[in-house]
């Protein structure tokens, strides 16, 4: 049985199709996803993603803590910005993708995927056991709403006096909005601008109702996950369970810049990860362009035209509205860049390998 | 929800048929219920005419944002013609699935076995919903 977010009955009442995501009902989307993904590129859309997770890290060492359990050099975040970061195993392989805020000098919000926040909480809370620091998972109280797109500043400024043009992307504060105490984060899943707030699960109906209200004039809808999905896609952003897993390390993945080797003292990891910071993976992350209309997948493999000899894997893919064609992320060995194609069932359908990302805003 | 037509008649694997009543060629599409969903319709496939299929061979797809299914034949039979404007602008499927989303036509062989009445499949979408 999924669990409900505390926005649950506002989907219902919008018509959404709900589905299963991580063991929570979300919904997937209101009316047309590709209409939804549009909002978010053209004007703005409101999400529900109260299904991550919140964790938060304090007490005097709780930055000393974070950077023996992160890969990240978190002491080092000034209070008031964020960092992506993520969390890894003793042989280096990616646990979770993570998003930390330093909210004082002395505590920390860590926001972890749904699917991984209870074992991220009890892996920080080994892993904190030896520092002056308090590890306590909040997931259950807060509830997390985003307001993404171009138009999202304008929206937002209706309901908050907070100095939001202040606020620079990776940076968050505690505002009032709506009247409501909410912590305010330029941050986002989608390659636009845009916000995400934290409050607590009780005030999430009312912020939810005076966003819409605020938004209608700037186009704002309610946007699903199904439009999530293609958003982050274009962005060329990483999802855990697709391109990042226990079986990938942040090199894998061409994101070996969050491992900071630079900073003070040992971490969960580093061993494992240091002799691989200048050896190139055996395959890299890409982006692919399908020449034809269907779609390559999550788990197809990738061919050498004519031979069909396997040298990659798909691990998300999806049609862009942007690009007006199919595209997606995959694995491929290193090195091969043209003649390539996706088995899609059994037909092997050309590509062109390009640079992440797809999709990148116009400043 | 979407209200079924009652002058169709269905398949289990949610397609529609029509003509099934006034003569040999019978023409196919999915339902209304099927392209809610799937989202947003943006690859169709469909036989080529002239194509023999047997009831239940998977004879094409449609392909949404999220995910992709099977077309299906419901009859035994030749396609003998295919709808060019479905497959140029798929969305049709979802904006009109018992109209202009129609897929192909059919000259069936034999009998039409296993279809479903609209109260028959009334009944299967209300199971499923």
């Amino acid at each position: 049985m999924s669990r409900p977010t505390p926005l649950r009955g506002v989907h219902e009442t919008l018509g959404a199709t709900l589905t299963d995501f991580a063991g929570w009902l979300m919904p997937l989307r209101y009316g047309s996803e590709s209409t939804e993904h549009n909002a978010v590129r053209q004007a703005a859309g409101l999400f529900d993603l109260s299904h991550m997770g919140e964790i938060f890290v304090t007490g005097p060492q709780a930055g000393e803590a974070l950077d023996y359990a992160l890969v990240g050099y978190i002491s080092a975040v000034e209070p008031g910005r964020a960092r992506y970061t993520m969390i890894v195993d003793a042989e280096g392989h990616v646990l979770d993708d993570l998003i930390v805020y330093r909210l004082a000098p002395d505590e920390f919000m860590v926001v972890a995927n749904a699917s991984n926040y209870p074992r991220v909480a009890a892996e920080l809370t080994d892993r904190a056991k030896s520092f002056d620091a308090t590890v306590d998972d909040r997931s259950e109280e807060y509830a997390l709403i985003a307001v993404q797109g171009p138009r999202a500043q304008a929206i937002l400024g209706e309901l908050t006096d907070a100095d939001l043009d202040g606020l620079k992307y990776y940076a968050g504060l505690p505002a009032t909005v709506a009247g409501r105490e909410a912590l305010v984060a330029r941050t986002g899943y989608t390659g636009e601008d845009g916000f995400e707030l934290f409050v607590p699960a009780a005030d999430a109906e009312p912020l939810w109702a005076a966003l819409t209200k605020a938004g209608e004039p700037y186009g704002l809808i309610p946007a699903g996950l199904s439009a999530r999905d293609t958003l982050r896609l274009e962005a060329g952003m990483p999802l855990y369970g697709n391109e990042l897993s226990a079986e990938h390390t942040p090199f894998d993945a061409g994101l070996g810049r969050v491992v900071r080797f630079d900073k003070p003292g040992d971490f969960v990891g580093r061993a494992a990860l240091e002799p691989l910071k200048d050896v190139p993976p055996t395959r890299r992350l890409v982006g692919l362009i399908a020449t034809g209309r269907r779609v390559p997948r999550h788990g197809y493999p990738v061919v050498v035209t004519g031979g069909g000899d396997v040298v990659g894997e798909v691990t998300s893919g999806a049609p862009s509205q942007s690009l007006g064609r199919p595209i997606a992320m995959a694995y491929v060995d290193n090195g091969l860049s043209t003649g390539l194609a996706v088995d899609i069932r059994g037909s092997h359908e050309a590509v062109d390998v390009v640079e992440l990302p797809f999709y990148r805003r116009k400043k | 929800m979407s209200s079924i037509p009652e002058d169709l008649q269905y398949t289990k694997e949610h397609e529609w048929i029509a003509g099934v009543d006034d003569g040999l060629t019978l023409t196919v599409g999915i339902t209304a219920y099927a392209a809610e969903a799937l989202g947003d319709v943006v690859f169709v496939q469909v036989p080529e005419a002239g194509t023999t299929v047997a009831a239940g061979d998977a004879v094409g797809e449609v392909e949404s944002t999220k995910s992709v299914s099977d077309i299906f034949a419901p009859v035994s039979g030749e396609i003998v013609e295919v709808n060019q404007t479905v497959v140029d602008d798929p969305s049709l499927v979802n904006s009109d699935s018992y109209g202009d989303g129609w897929l192909f036509r059919i000259r069936i062989e034999g009998t039409a076995d296993d279809l479903l009445s609209p109260e028959e499949y009334t009944a299967l979408t209300s199971g499923e919903s």
